[in-house]
């Protein structure tokens, strides 16, 4: 192929596509690469899409996407064998328009955004992988790929090939990911009737809700397990940092049935039908993980990015917003006839200014904080559950000697100064 | 029904193998002689990789792609790539 184009897009996740929607839409000629046989078939997410971010993309979005469920309420769960202390909110204003955000299956999703691009002039090639760059005089001038005569000339080669972003590596933007910079997620799609999802997670037709679940779901590992409620499935799945999923010895499908089969999450679960199992992982290293984002003729987005703010579950709406800001300097660019690095930086300038960059660098020492004292999930979730066993089990033991009984449980085994410290950094971790 | 195997998990998914391996050990006898806990045969979700006590069996058909092994082999002895355009995974819902 000897056609180029103004903006190849490696990949056709929320980033890619985003990117590829915006570019076409202010008449650029765009070519989007997806290495899957359609959008979608490589991609894994939890479930949770993001309405403030997408509606920047494609205004309306919900009254034509492949949606689940407007989320109205988000649960939290500090899980023990066989305990949970829950917190969380409800609230019907998010049930309505313009709604928070959605529960999705991504493959139909991704498919349907894809598809709205093509409709703005994007050219969509499925089932072909790009295996490197064309580099010339320090410059990204186009791609291969792995079709016969497979190479392709671009003013601007947008990098959204995921988590794995080989291709960001092959430029040198980063170093191999560490197995402490990644989550290992794995998750099955359980069927089960509407009536029963509305009745056990007290919803309406419409409404849907997430559980985000610590402790005893990793069995006490770095990590969270997560329930989603689709329109008749459910989305369950669990994941910790591949170094502790190493370090534990643990089988990620093992810890998947042990949460399925827990005498908390099991009940709701109850009469499901499997229908996929699928795993992933997710960049979670955070701000220091981010790699360099942007170079002569190219731009990394996404996960490729390492976008993920892991402590909120944030990632799809970091995808399409770096998508976005890169579509701009890309315009921008064009108009200039300039896409050197100088000038594809506006993109950089762009996300280190969003909430995108500020929340990751608000976060940036969490992950290796829980990492490097496990505690907060092994010893202080069964902790906290013990302390409302106590403080609710009514046994003719007076309150105030409860909280006295409470505390000490705290501070007994471990200290008063132990435990200053750990809350003293857990507020520096997140603060 | 819910699944309990690694086996009746894999079964749910789609899979359009490529007929050769999108994943290379690099020198088995590093896995035989430098690797006595061989986490890969632990971690990896879709139990692709089988120590048969001299050799590490590759059952690279039934990979999810997510790059675990790749990042997670101590030794650094897997070349991961993807595979063919179109070939590997296929996810039909999430």
């Amino acid at each position: 192929m000897s056609e180029k184009f103004d903006v190849i897009v490696v990949g056709a996740g929320p980033a890619g596509t985003a990117c590829a929607y915006l570019c076409a839409k202010s008449g650029l000629k765009v070519l989007q690469i997806e290495r899957g046989e359609y959008p979608g078939s490589k991609n894994v997410m939890g479930g949770v899409l993001y309405r403030k971010q997408t509606e920047e993309i494609i205004p309306e979005f919900w009254k034509d996407a492949p949606l689940e469920r407007p989320i109205v309420e988000q649960r939290f769960w500090m899980m023990d064998k066989e305990s949970t202390v829950t917190f969380g909110y409800k609230g019907l204003e998010w049930a309505q328009e313009p709604y928070n955000n959605f529960t999705v299956l991504r493959a139909p999703f991704d498919r349907w955004f894809a598809q709205k691009g093509v409709e703005q002039g994007v050219l969509l090639i499925n089932e072909t992988v790009v295996t490197e760059c064309i580099v010339e005089n320090n410059k990204v001038v186009g791609v291969k790929t792995d079709r016969p005569d497979g190479e392709i000339l671009a003013d601007v080669v947008v990098l959204a090939d995921g988590v794995n972003s080989l291709l960001a590596q092959q430029l040198g933007f980063r170093k191999e990911l560490k197995p402490d910079e990644v989550a290992l997620s794995v998750m099955e799609v359980i069927n089960l009737p509407k009536e029963k999802i509305n009745d056990r997670f007290n919803l309406e037709d419409n409404q849907g809700c997430t559980i985000e679940i610590f402790g005893d779901s990793t069995k006490g590992n770095l990590g969270t397990a997560f329930l989603y409620t689709n329109k008749d499935s459910l989305n369950i799945g669990v994941g910790t940092t591949l170094s502790s999923m190493m370090k534990a010895k643990l089988k990620p499908y093992d810890l998947l049935d042990y949460l399925k089969n827990h005498p908390m999450v099991a009940p709701l679960l109850a009469g499901g039908d499997s229908a996929e199992y699928l795993a992933h992982l997710i960049p979670e290293g955070g701000f220091h993980s981010v790699p360099k984002v942007a170079g002569n003729g190219v731009v990394v987005v996404g996960d490729a990015a390492q976008l993920v703010n892991a402590i909120h579950r944030e990632g799809s709406n970091m995808a399409m917003a770096s998508g976005k800001m890169a579509a701009e300097a890309i315009i921008k660019a064009k108009e200039r006839e300039d896409f050197s690095e100088a000038s594809l930086n506006k993109y950089r300038e762009a996300l280190y200014e969003s909430f995108i960059m500020k929340d990751l660098e608000k976060y940036k020492d969490a992950a290796h904080t829980f990492e490097h004292h496990p505690q907060y999930f092994n010893e202080y979730v069964p902790m906290m559950n013990q302390a409302m066993n106590k403080f609710f089990t009514v046994d003719g033991t007076s309150k105030r000697e409860k909280q006295k009984q409470i505390v000490k449980g705290f501070t007994g085994e471990k200290g008063t100064l132990t435990v200053i410290k750990d809350l003293y950094r857990a507020w520096k971790a997140v603060k | 029904m819910s699944t309990s195997t690694i086996e009746e998990k894999q079964y749910l998914t789609r899979f359009k193998a490529d007929t050769k391996s999108h994943l290379t050990i690099l020198d088995h006898e590093i896995c035989q002689k430098s690797c006595p806990e061989k986490l890969c045969t632990i971690f990896c979700p879709a139990e692709v990789y089988k120590w048969e006590g001299t050799r590490m069996q590759v059952g690279y058909e039934g990979c999810h792609e997510c790059g675990s092994c790749r990042i997670g082999c101590p030794q650094q002895n897997i070349k991961w790539e993807y595979p063919k355009g179109g070939h590997g995974i296929v996810f039909r819902l999430a």
